[in-house]
């Protein structure tokens, strides 16, 4: 969670507001945040942390684990529609990377504000060139774009 | 929400969410009804107790709709990754 936290205003720069879950309660979200996420993040961290204990939303989300009682490391990117984007799930002992996170927040973003007209290639990093999608680029995407 | 007291300080709401009393005969404790979050399709909404700023307070999903959200679940507090 400090890793996000430490990329928090890039979000916020991109208008995406975060809520974090877990199964733990306020309680220890609270102690958590106080004593030790503040050391890491100046202020704490600055969304909700939510909390989940018997799993209901983690199990519609598809991360809760039933004999761990645990939520698996699930980052779920919804649009301003209220539609799921992009998923991402990780087991518990490898950490996210918020950074691939941010690039796809910014290429759905660029997708959406070109209504659709627009794809990202592989790897696309705000900037760099763009597939536009119909008969024309049929076969020829090899001319347009390399990996 | 569910009520945020000593003796259930949790329980969060997934909308649509629907948990059938069991019949006993049966080996599986209970039938549940639910959405599923799949790419491409609503976020299913939910609704949790959340602590925010120094508050003890409720988040809700479908207050967020105009924007784009983050919503990331982890392990647990205190987990080292």
């Amino acid at each position: 969670m400090a890793a996000v936290a430490a990329r928090y205003q890039d979000l916020q720069d991109l208008g995406v507001e975060i809520i974090s879950i877990s199964v733990d309660s306020v309680f220890v979200h609270k102690i958590w945040n106080d004593y030790e996420l503040s050391r890491m993040v100046e202020g704490g961290i600055p969304w909700p942390m939510a909390t989940d204990a018997a799993g209901n939303v983690g199990k519609v989300y598809g991360v809760y684990d039933e004999e761990s009682g645990v939520e698996m490391r699930g980052r779920f990117i919804i649009d301003p529609d209220g539609v799921i984007q992009a998923i991402e799930i990780l087991t518990p002992p490898v950490g996210r990377n918020i950074v691939e996170a941010i690039r796809q927040v910014r290429a759905f973003q660029h997708v959406r504000n070109t209504e659709g007209k627009e794809a990202t290639p592989a790897g696309w990093e705000p900037g760099a060139s763009t597939l536009k999608p119909g008969p024309d680029l049929v076969g020829k995407v090899c001319e347009v774009w390399k990996p | 929400m569910a009520e945020l007291s000593c003796a259930g300080p949790t329980g969060a709401y997934v909308s649509g969410q629907q948990v059938k009393a069991a019949d006993e005969s049966e080996s599986v404790s209970k039938e549940v009804t639910m959405v599923q979050a799949r790419v491409g399709k609503a976020a299913p909404d939910f609704e949790a107790p959340a602590y925010y700023k120094g508050d003890f307070t409720t988040v809700k999903l479908s207050d967020y709709l105009g924007k784009w959200v983050l919503v990331c679940f982890y392990p647990g507090d205190f987990t080292f990754v």
